[in-house]
């Protein structure tokens, strides 16, 4: 029990351990020691506590956790830990940036699918978004697609952000729609267009053989009514893209006709105002974090208060990066958290307590699809998605110092760190940049 | 009264000007501000604001200390032992900071304004790469709520709203004091120096690129620069001349009186530009036609090039974090603030973000964070100013604006904890000594027309 010298060696070890290739094996018995453990599922942080890891899976943590013996001691004395941020809207590993068409897989304008398209097909956990996020601490991503010819964007996929070659935790796990404004576009130029188009679609999932798939005229392929399937039996999500308080409405009243459809509404800026409906339809939102700007006249009533509001109601609320025009990187999910709670100190507004926004970029996001048994918090069976961090996560000056994904340790260098560190003196030496490695 | 004689002595060069008429002097032949500033300060009392932790945007710090707040102006800032003038109003600040007014020197409030609708796309005149005879300001809607979470949220007071980055010269920019008003004449800083938006890079290329005209590559763009200068260059000549010797007046252009302004040092430019490569030759062609750049804006990469911005005076205005989101942004690193400046660089934190620019204060929190864990020593009131008398210098107002020291604008936040914190928001908002936000009192939440009467109305936000 050498605390001190471990505390000492745990960036050092790490940074040899992945210069060396020798990343811990998935079997490997670690305890995480001393921290102040966040759990993820809403409960306050816990002092000196311990977390406890084994096959890739959460073992324990909490207070008066025994170290196992034989494990790996991190100790975390000093430091945080909490379940790796889960990032609910992203575009992780499908694309790069704009006017970089070639390494953009979000969106498909000239296919005719669109509800069949899946995402995971496309995500390269090479790009270098995935490894600056991840040494963020962002450890899993919904990645969702765009729409393309419809309002349909096809089914999305959670991924994980380790260095491991398969990104990809759970294909087809979600299906997307757009029902708002961009629905309203992408369907042809209505709401009603794009609700008739929505019904058209469920319809002849519901009922194939009397669907014409055949016909020029076929508003939908036979793949994409095929893919629409899951969704109408409730065993694949749909999450819906909403924002005005009249257009949640509508989209909730779709469980009357279809009565298994497991809704997600995803931005929801207006949510507060029908908080208590969606509450009562048991429809879990990933909202948008702070957005407070009339920026659509679909989100007139936003404000910063949506996410507070709507937990007290009662909902099952996390947040993403949703409607966040440029810059919408998943490592500012901690600081939108942290703003959250900040709301608790101003008069009038509604905001989250510590645990419960921690929660909305952990479980919250993972419970919203149904995952929360797997992923998003440090409860037993979970994968061990876990970082240590220098301080509170949600503060703006905490950084992981520990990375593991599903139990295995990650880098917490990336790409900018390269690229830091050949420029942190400017200034040209006796050979060009270009040789500094 | 004045402002009508203003408006009449406005207009172009007289008709009747013959060889006869005696040269009208040095940058007198037409009027240089034909749309004055209108703005008014809002009154405020006197004002003490007491034990607060005050950073006092110049890299100063203050524990336990004052400011004082009288005729729109700060008239004190000191410790705990600076004599409070009898009537001032007592504002407690213990556990609390102060500091100046936050200043955004890139913003698209007004001209991109909320709700973003395609009626409301005013900031790039994307009809040609050289549109210098526009002016932000004309497309400002005042009534834009941005402005107010700004306020509130973000404890901006000054601003700079420029054209977007569609063209090489996308045309003037324009400075306001962060206070609603009914025209925007109302709400522009006095006495602010104009600034021209300049553009290189990918979004000139692209857009003119798309249309299958030039500019369609780099050297596209700076073709097109060069041409530009040189026209402006001659435009120039014949002013001078004629402001000097008198003769025919030249004919008005609009667009070449911005260049003009920009190469007498009048009006001063805010590049948008992310590669280093590409700011070291806009950097050579500002010396080729005798200008300068006064920031490049963006300027991902501009931690590669510290020395030579140094060398130039010229400054960078950059996101904390932006990265990857094109091409040209791909080598953007969270360390770019800290890197420039400790190469003593002029550097400072911007927005160009509706959203963004709620919280510049937390982006130099996560800039900072980043700067010292790569070893740089940089306190937290150094690190105000990013978001304080750097911006102002490169607006050129910094004597008027821009830090917390007697004889300057009143412009003044105080924080309800540390701002370079996340649990942080601002409490209070002075523009020129006049409290123009409280979170504790509702009647001092600005609501925009377009706000007034719709769902959500008055609400925290």
């Amino acid at each position: 029990m050498t605390r001190a010298s471990l505390l000492r060696g745990l960036g050092g070890a790490l940074c040899a351990a992945l210069s060396f290739s020798s990343l811990p094996a998935l079997a490997e018995t670690i305890a995480i020691t001393g921290g102040t453990v966040a759990i993820g599922d809403g409960s306050q942080p816990i002092e000196n506590g311990t977390v406890v890891i084994a096959n890739g899976r959460i073992v324990a943590a909490g207070a008066g956790v025994a170290v196992p013996a034989g494990a790996t001691v991190i100790d975390a004395q000093g430091k945080w830990v909490s379940p790796g941020i889960v990032a609910g809207v992203s575009t992780l590993g499908v694309m790069e940036g704009y006017g970089m068409s070639e390494v953009n897989d979000l969106s498909a304008d000239k296919s005719p699918f669109s509800a069949a398209l899946d995402i995971s097909t496309a995500v390269n956990p090479n790009g270098q978004r995935i490894g600056t996020e991840r040494s963020a601490g962002i450890t899993r991503a919904f990645v969702i697609p765009s729409t393309g010819n419809t309002m349909f964007a096809g089914q999305g996929a959670v991924i994980d952000l380790g260095t491991d070659p398969d990104p990809v935790t759970r294909p087809r796990a979600f299906q997307y729609v757009e029902m708002g404004e961009d629905g309203m576009h992408a369907a042809g130029g209505s709401r009603p267009a794009a609700y008739a188009l929505l019904k058209a679609a469920l319809g002849a999932a519901a009922n194939p053989s009397s669907a014409d798939f055949a016909s020029k005229d076929a508003l939908i392929t036979r793949q994409d009514a095929e893919a629409l399937v899951p969704v109408l039996r409730g065993t694949q999500p749909l999450l819906v893209h909403v924002e005005r308080a009249s257009d949640i409405r509508s989209v909730l009243a779709l469980k009357k006709q279809y009565p298994a459809l497991r809704l997600v509404l995803v931005g929801a800026t207006e949510g507060w105002m029908v908080a208590s409906e969606i509450a009562a339809a048991r429809v879990p939102v990933i909202a948008a974090a702070l957005i407070d700007l009339p920026e659509k006249f679909e989100s007139i009533a936003s404000t910063q208060s949506n996410v507070g509001r709507l937990a007290k109601a009662g909902v099952t609320v996390a947040i993403s990066n949703a409607d966040i025009s440029e810059g919408p990187y998943e490592s500012f999910l901690p600081q939108y958290a942290g703003n959250l709670v900040a709301l608790t100190r101003m008069p009038g507004a509604q905001g989250l307590d510590w645990g419960a926004a921690l929660a909305s970029i952990t479980s919250k996001p993972a419970a919203a699809i149904g995952m929360d048994g797997e992923i998003g918090s440090l409860r037993a069976g979970r994968r061990a998605d876990v970082v240590v961090w220098s301080g509170d996560p949600l503060e703006l000056a905490s950084h992981p110092t520990a990375i593991f994904i599903d139990g295995v340790a990650q880098p917490t260098v990336s790409r900018q760190t390269r690229l830091r560190d050949r420029y942190l003196d400017p200034v040209e030496k006796a050979l060009p940049k270009a040789y500094e490695r | 009264m004045a402002l009508v004689l203003t408006a009449c002595s406005g207009g172009a060069a007289p008709k009747s000007a013959s060889s006869d008429a005696p040269p009208p002097g040095k940058g007198k032949a037409f009027d240089h501000d034909p749309f004055p500033s209108t703005y008014k300060p809002y009154p405020g009392v006197p004002t003490a604001i007491v034990h607060a932790t005050v950073y006092d945007g110049e890299g100063g710090r203050i524990e336990n200390g004052t400011v004082l707040l009288a005729d729109g102006k700060v008239v004190g800032v000191g410790g705990a032992d600076l004599a409070i003038p009898a009537g001032a109003k007592l504002i407690e600040g213990k556990g609390k900071w102060v500091t100046p007014g936050i200043i955004d020197v890139h913003s698209h409030l007004g001209d991109y304004p909320s709700p973003g609708v395609e009626a409301h796309s005013d900031g790039n005149e994307a009809t040609a790469p050289v549109t210098a005879q526009v002016w932000a300001e004309h497309s400002v809607w005042p009534q834009d709520p941005g402005f107010s979470r700004a306020l509130a949220n973000g404890g901006v007071t000054t601003l700079q709203i420029l054209p977007g980055s569609a063209n090489l010269f996308g045309g003037r920019s324009v400075t306001l004091k962060n206070v609603y008003a009914r025209t925007v004449q109302g709400m522009k800083f006095p006495g602010a120096p104009y600034g021209l938006k300049m553009a290189c890079g990918e979004n000139p290329k692209r857009v003119y690129g798309g249309k299958g005209r030039e500019p369609s590559t780099r050297m596209g763009n700076v073709a097109v620069d060069r041409q530009t200068w040189i026209k402006a260059t001659e435009y120039k000549r014949k002013w001078d001349k004629y402001e000097e010797k008198g003769g025919e007046p030249p004919s008005r252009d609009v667009a070449m009186d911005t260049l003009r302004g920009v190469l007498d040092g009048e009006i001063l430019v805010h590049n948008h530009c992310y590669r280093a490569d590409e700011m070291g030759i806009v950097l050579d062609m500002a010396k080729e036609f005798g200008y300068k750049v006064t920031a490049f804006h963006h300027a991902v990469e501009a931690y590669k090039i510290a020395d030579l911005l140094k060398a130039n005076g010229t400054c960078a205005a950059v996101w904390a974090n932006w990265y990857g989101f094109k091409m040209e942004s791909y080598d953007g690193i969270p360390e770019n603030l800290s890197i420039l400046h400790n190469a003593g660089a002029c550097v400072m934190i911007h927005s160009d973000d509706q959203n963004g620019i709620q919280r510049l204060n937390q982006e130099v929190a996560k800039a900072l964070a980043s700067g010292r864990r790569a070893g740089f020593q940089i306190s937290d009131e150094q690190a105000w100013t990013w978001l304080a008398i750097a911006p102002a210098k490169a607006l050129g107002i910094a004597d008027k604006t821009g830090s917390l020291k007697p004889g300057k604008m009143g412009d003044v936040v105080l924080w309800n904890g540390n701002p370079l914190s996340v649990y942080t928001r601002p409490e209070k908002v002075w523009v020129d000594g006049a409290m123009l936000y409280d979170a504790y009192d509702p009647k001092l939440r600005p609501v925009s027309d377009f706000e007034l009467g719709q769902p959500g109305e008055g609400d925290v936000k």
